[in-house]
């Protein structure tokens, strides 16, 4: 099994939660973030004062997938959330150890 | 007796009288002294109406200061300055009822000075209504107003001086301490330097001062409180630092931020149109009319200044400026709403818009923390809308006007920074430097404004 944990646009996720739901992502973890990357902060003024704005809100996502569909939640994943300016984010993959569904008490990909 | 049996009464005299005189086809004399009397008890009650509604509209300002204040701190702090401003305002009015009202207006009274050469301390004394269903003999002043509707009107104008303080000291002020300045200067500090002008007090008898609703007797009275309070109390922790650097602490609800400056816009109409004193006369009439014409374009003008400015200033409009340049505006048109032309009054109030812009940034380069722009807006713009009466009232004096904003400051400001001294050696006027960043909220009150939300 494999987590995969995505930074994205905010407003691409409605378009994102619909190409993985086709690929037949089941399960969704979703948080708001602030983050940067390498993206260079800017200036703002508040009342005189002038301030660097260094975080721009995301949306993470996360979810655990069978191994024989990770690489394809992946391409899903960046070709929906793609727009081709800076900021689009990243997707990161890693290995899972146990799953359990805890209503039924499954184990293992049938948990997912 | 209650009102309606209470008019029934009176039309029913009147009818009666008018009768009685046409049918014995009576000399004029007899009609003329009906309708006489007539007129006057018609003026008493327009010129009571006046402050009934002109005091319902001040007491909105209330709810105005609340939510202005709310939006514009942090979200960790907003229940505190909601409860200061309850608190407060509350307290303002029971202090006035027991202290201020006939400190305020001894009606000739004075315990130091007189009338003609000047007067200093009014009198001691818990204010009284006039009895129930008064009649003609059994009123204060027959040629003036209901004692309960001046006296309703009049705290209302303390309880807004006491408001302006609470929004430059938020976010590390502690509210026992807070309520305790609070209730000296609508005790004593307030009460004693308007009567000077409003009460017939040495201002105004001797030196012939002008303010017609308050830019030197309420709004600079209030500037100048939180001038000291602020340089007593420090700023907040974070603020500044040590290379210079000022660090914005963003308002948590703009919304609300404007909600509540349109609400003073409104209250304003109370403020300035009530201060006429009187409605009984065409006179009277037309110049409640002018008062609210001017009061609002001022408002339109400072707002506008501070629009136009801060874009040219940052290349970005800052709506927490256009905020507190409308009030600016507000502010100045204060002192004298009655005699500009509705161009003038714009300007001035303009001008109010533009003090307030720069004055925001040159207070943070003092280190002087004022969360909401209060001391700009009714400490600076007090001054100059008090100054400004000279360009449209002939009856203004240099003197008058100049001699009378420096006795009221130095009054004012050192009685305030030496309370705030001693409040800060006795009681402790800050929170902790814990409790500061976590948030008064839930550190001096248990309690969140946004409890679902995050916190910042």
């Amino acid at each position: 099994m494999k987590l995969i944990i995505a930074a994205i646009k905010p407003f691409k996720l409605e378009e994102v939660r619909e190409a993985l739901t086709t690929i037949g992502v089941q399960g969704l973890m979703v948080s708001e973030i602030k983050g940067y990357g390498r993206q260079a902060g800017h200036t703002e003024i508040y009342r005189g004062a002038e301030y660097v704005v260094n975080f721009i809100p995301k949306i993470k996502l996360e979810m655990v997938v069978a191994d024989d569909i990770a690489e394809q939640v992946v391409e899903a994943l960046a070709a929906a959330a793609k727009t081709g300016s800076i900021g689009d984010g990243k997707v990161f993959v890693l290995n899972v150890e146990t799953s359990l569904r805890v209503r039924t008490g499954e184990t293992g990909d049938e948990a997912l | 007796m209650n009102k309606f049996s209470k008019k029934m009464n009176k039309f029913s005299k009147i009818i009666t009288t008018g009768v009685l005189a046409s049918a014995m086809a009576a000399p004029a004399l007899a009609q003329e002294a009906a309708s006489q009397e007539a007129a006057v008890h018609t003026q008493f009650i327009f010129n009571s109406l006046l402050f009934l509604i002109g005091g319902f509209l001040v007491f909105w300002m209330a709810a105005g200061f609340t939510m202005l204040e709310a939006g514009l701190v942090r979200s960790k702090n907003v229940t505190m300055q909601l409860t200061k401003n309850m608190a407060l305002f509350s307290l303002a009015g029971i202090i006035y009822y027991l202290v201020g009202y006939n400190l305020m207006y001894p009606l000739g009274n004075w315990m130091i000075g007189a009338d003609e050469t000047g007067g200093y301390i009014g009198a001691i004394g818990v204010a009284a209504l006039e009895v129930v269903g008064a009649g003609a003999d059994a009123l204060d002043d027959l040629s003036y107003a209901s004692t309960g509707s001046d006296f309703f009107f009049q705290l209302m104008f303390a309880a807004a001086t006491a408001s302006i303080v609470s929004g430059a000291l938020a976010e590390r002020i502690k509210l026992w301490p807070f309520l305790v300045f609070v209730a000296i200067l609508t005790g004593l500090i307030y009460p004693i330097q308007a009567s000077w002008k409003w009460g017939g007090g040495f201002l105004d008898s001797q030196l012939g001062f002008l303010d017609f609703a308050g830019s030197t007797v309420v709004h600079s009275v209030g500037g100048w409180a939180a001038l000291a309070g602020a340089l007593v109390l420090g700023a907040r922790t974070g603020r500044y630092g040590k290379d210079g650097r000022v660090v914005p602490f963003h308002g948590s609800n703009l919304p609300l931020a404007t909600l509540g400056t349109f609400i003073l816009w409104m209250g304003w109409f109370g403020f300035n149109g009530g201060s006429q004193l009187a409605m009984g006369t065409l006179g009277d009439v037309t110049d409640i009319s002018r008062i609210f014409a001017n009061t609002n374009t001022a408002a339109m003008g400072g707002a506008l200044a501070a629009l136009v400015l801060t874009q040219l200033l940052y290349k970005k409009p800052d709506l927490t400026m256009i905020l507190n340049g409308a009030l600016a505006g507000l502010v100045a048109i204060t002192a004298e709403p009655l005699t500009p032309t509705l161009g003038q009054a714009t300007l001035i109030g303009a001008m109010g818009g533009i003090i307030v812009v720069f004055a925001v940034p040159m207070l943070d380069k003092l280190k002087i923390d004022d969360v909401v722009g209060a001391i700009p807006v009714h400490l600076f713009a007090g001054i100059w809308g008090t100054m400004a009466v000279l360009f449209t009232n002939p009856e203004a004096t240099l003197k008058g006007q100049l001699l009378s904003i420096v006795i009221v400051g130095v009054f004012v400001f050192v009685i305030s920074y030496v309370v705030w001294m001693i409040l800060k050696a006795t009681m402790g006027i800050r929170v902790s430097q814990e409790a500061e960043i976590n948030g008064l909220d839930m550190t001096e009150l248990g309690m969140e404004a946004y409890p679902d939300f995050t916190n910042r």
